[in-house]
Order: structure tokens, then sequence, then C-alpha cells
């Protein structure tokens, strides 16, 4: 088996009484989607921002490319290839969307303790960022506000942010949310396509996209992995069935 | 090149030349009209300009509003005194000891300050300049709260600053380079950092920027050229004092952004000379009207504010058509 990429070993988040992440333990591998799956308050968003360095956890590690970075700070994450994309939409508004791309870039070219050249009409900047845009399908849309696109153009714009730094791992907070079912159709696609360059852990409520998507998929209830297997595992596991998806597949 | 005529022939392409050659003549012109006083005025709107422009790096590009940026007047100012004070005359050896103690202390208080957010920020650069402003009152080997009269700088061979004219010039000339590099700060990489997390500082964060750092760089260039403004305020009333870095004097900085356009280059200018002239003419006219009246200038300059803030949301800058950039 090939070593994993990420890989999480018994970590704890404590708040006050409340256990958000109780003794996690996961892993992504090169080349593989692993979905993360849970109920609303199952402590997903809690262990993303442990993964991204928003919170620390209280005990356990967490390795990404073969170090420890449980104390790494957000930024240095990034730059050892941990790219993200939010949960709420976050681009920036005043920025185009070829600039917001060509910031995410510029995060990755090194330092930006440069006061005079003209980071506008930088091509080292625009050329890759432009080829990103392209590539998520808004290579028409470079010019305009990223306020002024489209909900599903802004997640779109997100993942081409993300992909900027060409990480190893894509974090994707519910990449679907509040997308239509065409839109979402067409960024399974797009996804697919990417998790042979860009291994990924998706957090996503949209089971179509889940199944569709996921090599392997862990179950999170009460911040406790409750199951972990393939697709088909975890549609027949009984526990998950009762805790989680007994609506849906009912 | 290319840009820049094409900029001349907008609205605020033809204003900003027109002020800014109306500025650079300026001694020429009072000489002419005989109204030397107010080349002493122009030389305060040029200062206040190059304190505003140096606030406008961190508050209007970074969202970071800086209650207290009057204290680097007084640390360029003291710094210029004292030294004075103590014989030593040449610019030379003023301006950067000047220059650097404005860097250092920018330094210090930026990595203290910036670890807060919003009004705390606010409040802690507040009570920075607080500190700042009773340390200058306490210093009575300095005059204390009655300040102190200094002798301008010598630049012995260079340029002679008791001139008025020549001092003045000076100040223009430092004004147009800090709109300069004001200008390419804006769209360097640095400046789109600086920026972007004005708009988003946790994406800014996610796409691998230390926020902290960038900040912590941009508050010490500000403070750098706010130190700047000091020593030429110090040099320009012969005279430093605790009042030349009162909390009124950052809040009136505050003020001249907001007048003029937060983030937008000239704005800052357009702020002080659009401060600097109510300032002068509300009180004359408010006497014309009615004797006495014109002690209360701010009843009609408050409400102004309060216009532009709800409908010129952009301040003058706004007024002068959109912006291409």
């Amino acid at each position: 088996m090939t070593e994993p990429l990420l890989h999480t070993e018994r970590l704890v988040k404590r708040y006050g009484g409340l256990i958000a992440t109780d003794n996690v333990s996961i892993d992504v591998r090169p080349g593989e989607i692993h979905a993360l799956i849970g109920p609303n308050g199952a402590g997903k968003t809690t262990l993303v921002h442990q993964l991204t360095g928003v919170v620390a956890p209280d005990s356990g590690t967490i390795h990404f490319a073969g170090q420890d970075i449980t104390r790494l700070p957000t930024h240095a994450r990034v730059r050892l290839g941990l790219g993200r994309s939010f949960q709420i939409t976050s681009v920036l508004r005043e920025f185009t969307a070829l600039e917001n791309v060509a910031l995410a870039v510029q995060g990755h070219a090194g330092h930006s303790f440069r006061f005079l050249a003209d980071a506008r009409r930088d091509e080292s900047l625009r050329g890759p960022a432009r080829g990103l845009l392209d590539g998520v399908g808004l290579g028409g849309r470079a010019g305009i506000l990223a306020a002024s696109l489209s909900h599903g153009e802004q997640r779109q714009l997100e993942i081409a942010m993300a992909l900027a730094g060409n990480p190893t791992l894509l974090l994707l907070d519910e990449p679907m949310a509040g997308m239509g079912v065409e839109e979402s159709q067409r960024l399974i696609g797009f996804l697919r396509a990417l998790k042979q360059k860009h291994a990924m852990l998706l957090i996503e409520h949209d089971m179509d996209a889940v199944f569709q998507l996921a090599d392997r998929i862990t179950v999170l209830v009460y911040g406790r992995a409750i199951a972990s297997g393939t697709p088909d595992q975890i549609r027949a596991n009984a526990e998950v069935r009762q805790a989680y998806l007994g609506e849906e597949t009912a | 090149m290319r840009d820049l005529l094409s900029s001349l022939r907008t609205p605020r392409g033809i204003a900003t030349a027109l002020i800014l050659l109306v500025l650079a003549a300026l001694p020429l012109l009072t000489q002419a009209f005989d109204q030397r006083y107010l080349l002493s005025i122009g030389t305060r709107i040029v200062i206040w300009s190059i304190a505003a422009v140096s606030l406008n790096m961190i508050l209007g590009y970074g969202g970071l509003v800086s209650f207290g940026h009057a204290m680097f007047f007084g640390v360029g100012g003291y710094a210029v005194g004292i030294l004075s004070a103590h014989g030593v005359s040449s610019g030379w050896i003023q301006w950067p000891v000047a220059l650097l103690a404005a860097t250092a202390w920018a330094a210090l208080i930026g990595a203290l300050s910036l670890r807060t957010r919003g009004l705390y920020f606010i409040m802690i650069t507040l009570a920075f300049a607080q500190l700042v402003y009773y340390v200058g009152s306490g210093l009575e080997a300095y005059g204390g709260d009655d300040g102190l009269n200094i002798s301008r700088s010598r630049f012995p061979g260079l340029i002679d600053l008791r001139d008025k004219a020549n001092f003045y010039w000076l100040c223009f000339a430092l004004l147009c380079a800090s709109l300069w590099f004001c200008n390419r700060y804006a769209n360097s990489r640095f400046g789109l950092v600086i920026r972007g997390a004005k708009s988003n500082e946790l994406r800014m964060t996610a796409l691998g920027f230390p926020v902290f750092r960038y900040r912590l760089a941009a508050f010490t260039i500000s403070g750098a050229f706010g130190g700047l403004a000091g020593i030429l305020l110090a040099n320009e009333g012969a005279y430093i004092s605790p009042a030349m870095m009162s909390w009124v004097k950052s809040g009136d900085l505050i003020v001249i952004i907001v007048l003029g356009g937060m983030g937008t280059l000239f704005g800052p200018l357009y702020g002080t000379i659009a401060f600097f002239v109510l300032e002068e003419a509300l009180p004359p006219i408010l006497n014309l009207a009615h004797k006495g009246w014109g002690e209360y200038w701010m009843i009609v300059f408050g409400p102004l504010l309060v216009l532009i803030a709800l409908y010129a949301r952009g301040g003058i800058d706004s007024l002068l058509g959109r912006r291409h950039d």
C-alpha cells in the first residue's frame, strides 16, 4: 500500500465538556478521493480547522507529506501543498476573477516583499492564473469582479484558487453547497479528472456526489469516526444506516 | 506613459494635473499676488498630504484603522527638535535619526497592535499615541506642554531651508516622491497582499500568505513616511510641542482620508486640500452671515462629513467619476 499523504493519529479536540473530535484517525492516499460525511454537528468543520491549522488539537498528531504538521501555522501548511476551498464561499469580492487566481499563484511564488514592480501586469502571475481559470471553465469571466459572479462560478473560482499552488492534497469543504444539479454534475466530472494529480479530502452533504466520487468514505458522528470503507461497504454498514443514512437509503 | 496621457483626458486626470501644477507653482503665485501667508498654509497642506498618503497605505489600502498616526508627527518632530536643542543642527544627522526613530517605533507599535483586530486595533493605536503624547508633555527639558522653539535643519551647501520657497519646494518634492511610492506600492505584489487581506484575511492566509508579517511591514513603512511628515512639520513651524501629536490630529488625518477617498492614490491629497480650505474659509464665511459665528465652523463641517459618509462613500475621489483600475 502506498504511504498515506495525510494521516491523523488519534486527534482529540474538546470545547468545554463537548468532545468535538474524538480520537479520529484518518488518512488520505495519493490519487484518491476520501470523503468525510456525517450529520450536522458531527465535528466535520472542527476537524477541517485542525487540518488547516485554524485550531490546534488537544492531543494527537497530523502528518502531511511525511512531516509532522500538528503545530505548523496555516500558511506553512499551504506552502507544503495542502490546498483548500471553503465551506462558505471565500473569494476576494473586490478583485476580478483573474486577480483572485493571480493572487493565489503569487501566494506560492516565494515571498511578496516586492514593492515596486506592477504585479497587475506580471505575466508570471497572470499566465498561470489564466490557465487555471480556463481549467475550471471560467476563462471567459476573467475580468469580472468576483462579487458579480454567480454562486456556482464563485465555487469554481474557489477551486481554481485552491489549485494554484499545485497542491498534492485538496481539502474541499462542501464544494457543491448551493449548486444546481447541472453545475454539480459538471463539478463532479471536473474533480474526477483532477484526482490523479491531486488527492482530495472531500467534505460534502450531497450524497449523490459523495458516492459518485469517493474511493473511500469515513462517517463521523458526534466527533467519532464510526465507520470507514469503500462506498459499498459504507452503504451496507448497519450502524451507518441507522445513524446517518437512514432517511436517504430507506 | 501612454496610461499617463490617457488618464489626463478624464476629469480625475485633469483635476489632479491642475492641483499638482498649482502646488508646484505656489511660491511663484503667492509672490506674484503678494499673498505670502498663503505659502505657509500651502506648506502645511503639502506636509499633511504626505502624512495622509502614509496613513492611507495602511488605512485605505489595508483596512487597518490606526487612530494614532499623529504619533509619528511627534516622533519625527521631537527627534529633530531634541537634536536641535543639543546643538546638532545638521539635517544630515537630524533627518536620518528621526526617520530611524519613527521606523523603529512603528515596527514596535505595529508588532504589538497588529495582534488585535477592529475596534481593539483602533483603541490600542490610540493608546500608544497618547503614551507618546504624555511622554512629550513630560519632557520638561524640551519645553513640556509649552513646546520648544527650534531652528530649521541645516543642509550646508545643498539647500537653505530658512528660505520659505525652498522649504516649500522640498516638501512638494517629497510629496511627489510619496505619491510615486504609494502608486508603486499599491499595485505591487506587496500591495496586493495588503489589499487582499483587507478584503478577506482568512482567504489570504489560506493562500499561503503570512498576513501579519505583511501588515507589520506596511505599518512600518507607513510610520516611516509619517515620521518624514513630522520632520517637515517641526521645520515648518520651527517649533515642536505635544499638540502636534494630540489625538485630535490623528482624528483629523482619518477625516482627511475619508473625505478624499480611502484607498485611492490622490484621495489623501484632495482630502487635505478640502480640509484646510474648509478650515480656513468656513469661519470668515460664517462671520459674514453673522459676526461671531465663525468660531462655530465645526457645526457646518461636521454635517458635511456626515453627508460624505452617507452619500459619497468614495469621498471626493468618487465625485470625479468611475475608476478604471
